[in-house]
């Protein structure tokens, strides 16, 4: 006979031995098993059978003393606050790297010099004018992305949803193709984004007048690709009909999705909306999360699942509308960045929110400076490397979960 | 039997042009565990949605005295506790952390970080439904009469005053079928109402203190088992008989119909 000594904090590995044990016990005494005091399980022997033969196993310690049942955190849980502040930490390092990065290399002394003020005059036009508008499009525009995804992932109940089920991108990058190619993009240079988040507001209202209020999310969702498909529609016609190559060009490039060029007015005017849009889904985590249970079981525990609905929905559009409007179309990170999130951090949609936004920066951030780093006669569009990086990796998790994921969406 | 803490008066719904449930009428106190039995399409789970205000209803439900229609949506989940069919939980989430969200209606919104008074509804609710080796497995990973018990323990946890429980028993075992009824009528005697539905006329005889029998929308008997479930009703509502008996002083019911 091997003696073990287990010890019960908590981790799930000792959680599983622990409910074996009680298992093995309840199974041997034939009755319901009834938890007991703290202070009658520490000390207690029991034999155990696993795997390869009989094991004792005694209890050292019951954690939570008060409470008959063990009250033990998960360790998922426990592990949150560090690993959220641990990937925003990561995001916040390659925000800094990408400041660095481009056809002029500066190692990060030069870089914090020049944001500060201090150093030459041409860094600090490279890193404060040119580097940081862009640094900070990818921290936001990949946060939302991230975070967009894995709200509306909690909200459907369906780890493949991503914004773009909604139709708000591919609408979003409508207004803007039809900006550029009429011409106005060039006389008017805040028309391109404020027809983004208007096209991106009107595709969610059509939503919600085609599907209805309490429409099920079958009809929303097939509601949502109609409108993709139509606004992609739009954007083809847009490009047929353009006036000249160049602007054919222009928009098929703007298309690719971007953030090379882009100042400071671009990002005053799409950072409000997706904080806005963050701050809508964030204020709806708790109600994400009893949407678990089904619509009707978390409208029965006083969720208004219609609101909650609405909100998200909302929430998207704002952010991911704001978004588009000046990076054009990025794909993949609002899939991708909660499947990530998952294995590290659990599956509960409420506290996937916040590490996925992190993710989601952490994964623009990346790609941005690659496409800076991969040496190419033309400039790589960071949309295009989000595809090809995302779409495999999209389709290895399929292929992972692929029997967990049937059934996932009532 | 008490005064009705749950009453119903002309309670209807329609869909479109038909009425899903009509005219529905009934007194029930707390302390009691009525089962509402019917053919399929009765209204069986029409009649608990719109008691738990997820449908709208015609009639008067009046619920502690007061008219259900006034309450919000929130104070209306801490007094109905509703148990969908299925019992569907979408992710993985571990056994505690979905009983916990019974105390969303509560204001707990976090399961972890629940207030005292949260945590213990929630250590009460997995000791009834005997989770407690349970709790730290992802919902997912267990057995089907296992997530049942913990959809149950999720129900248990609100600590409503009325139970709501749609076919809670529906393909279980036959233990762990008696164990669920067993746990409802504890519930029951804790002083809570409990309404089930069931296909299960045995268990209904055997648990129940009263017995709704809907056909086509209508209630067309409310009363103890004994009445409610006599042949001639049994013969109206269903089209059978039944064999009866009596075993360790409970009645026993077989749904019977003659070769």
């Amino acid at each position: 006979m091997r003696v073990v000594r287990s010890q019960f904090r908590g981790c799930p590995r000792n959680c599983k031995r622990r409910a074996d044990i009680e298992a093995t016990e309840r199974e041997r005494s034939g009755r319901r098993w009834r938890p007991r005091p703290a202070s009658q399980e520490t000390g207690r022997r029991f034999n155990v059978t696993c795997g390869g033969g009989s094991a004792e196993d005694v209890i050292l310690q019951v954690p939570h003393t008060d409470s008959a049942v063990t009250v033990a955190e998960h360790a998922p849980r426990r592990r949150w606050p560090v690993a959220t502040l641990a990937l925003f930490s990561l995001a916040a390092l390659l925000a800094v790297l990408s400041l660095g990065a481009g056809p002029v290399a500066l190692a990060p002394d030069t870089v914090t010099a020049a944001l500060f003020g201090a150093g030459t005059e041409p860094h600090r036009i490279i890193v404060q004018e040119i580097r940081l508008p862009r640094a900070v499009l990818a921290l936001a525009i990949g946060a939302i992305l991230g975070l967009s995804g894995a709200a509306l992932q909690g909200l459907l109940r369906n780890p493949l949803a991503s914004p773009a089920l909604f139709g708000a991108p591919q609408a979003a990058a409508f207004g803007a193709v039809v900006v550029i190619a009429t011409g106005l993009a060039d006389a008017l240079s805040f028309a391109l984004p404020v027809a983004a988040i208007a096209a991106a507001f009107v595709s969610v209202f059509v939503l919600l007048a085609v599907a209805g209020r309490n429409a099920n999310l079958l009809i929303l969702i097939l509601a949502g690709l109609a409108l993709s498909a139509l606004a992609g529609a739009g954007t083809s016609l847009a490009v047929n009909l353009a006036p000249n190559p160049y602007a054919a060009l222009e928009i098929t490039f703007w298309l690719l999705g971007s953030l090379e060029d882009r100042s400071f007015q671009h990002v005053a005017l799409a950072l409000p909306f997706i904080l806005a849009g963050a701050a809508i889904l964030f204020a709806n985590r708790n109600a994400l999360r009893t949407l678990s249970l089904g619509e009707e079981a978390a409208q029965s525990l006083g969720v208004d699942v219609g609101r909650l609905r609405l909100a998200v929905i909302a929430g998207v559009a704002l952010g991911v509308g704001g978004a588009v409007a000046v990076s054009g179309t990025i794909g993949f990170i609002g899939l991708v960045a909660p499947h990530l999130a998952r294995p590290l951090l659990g599956y509960d949609p409420a506290r996937l929110l916040l590490p996925s936004a992190a993710i989601g920066a952490a994964l623009l951030l990346a790609a941005d400076i690659a496409v800076r780093l991969i040496p190419a006669t033309t400039d790589i569009k960071v949309g295009v490397l989000t595809a090809i990086i995302g779409v495999p990796f999209f389709l290895y998790l399929i292929v992972r979960d692929r029997r967990s994921l049937t059934g996932g969406l009532s | 039997m008490s005064a009705a803490y749950l009453s119903a008066r002309g309670l209807g719904v329609r869909l479109g042009a038909r009425d899903l449930i009509a005219g529905v009428s009934f007194d029930l106190p707390r302390g009691c565990l009525a089962a509402v039995i019917g053919p399929n399409g009765a209204g069986k789970t029409t009649l608990l949605r719109a008691l738990a205000g997820l449908v709208p209803s015609r009639g008067e439900i009046r619920v502690g005295g007061g008219d259900a229609a006034a309450l919000s949506i929130r104070e209306r989940a801490l007094r109905f506790a509703y148990l969908p069919q299925g019992h569907a939980v979408h992710w993985p989430l571990p056994v505690r952390d979905v009983v916990a969200l019974g105390r969303y209606p509560h204001g707990a919104t976090d399961p972890a970080n629940l207030p005292r008074r949260d945590a213990e509804a929630v250590a009460r609710a997995i000791a009834a439904a005997d989770l407690g080796a349970l709790a730290d497995r992802p919902v997912t990973e267990l057995s089907g009469g296992e997530k049942a018990r913990v959809a149950l323990a999720r129900v248990l946890a609100v600590e409503a005053p009325v139970v709501l429980a749609d076919e809670p028993i529906a393909s279980l075992d036959p233990r762990y079928q008696l164990d669920v009824m067993a746990l409802l009528r504890e519930t029951a005697l804790g002083g809570a109402l409990v309404l089930v539905v069931t296909h299960d006329l045995g268990l209904a005889a055997r648990f129940a203190d009263r017995v709704l029998v809907l056909k086509d929308g209508r209630l067309i008997e409310a009363g103890a088992p004994a009445a409610a479930l006599s042949p001639e009703v049994l013969a109206h509502a269903f089209h059978i008989g039944a064999f009866r008996a009596e075993h360790d002083g409970a009645p026993v019911l077989v749904p019977w119909v003659a070769p």
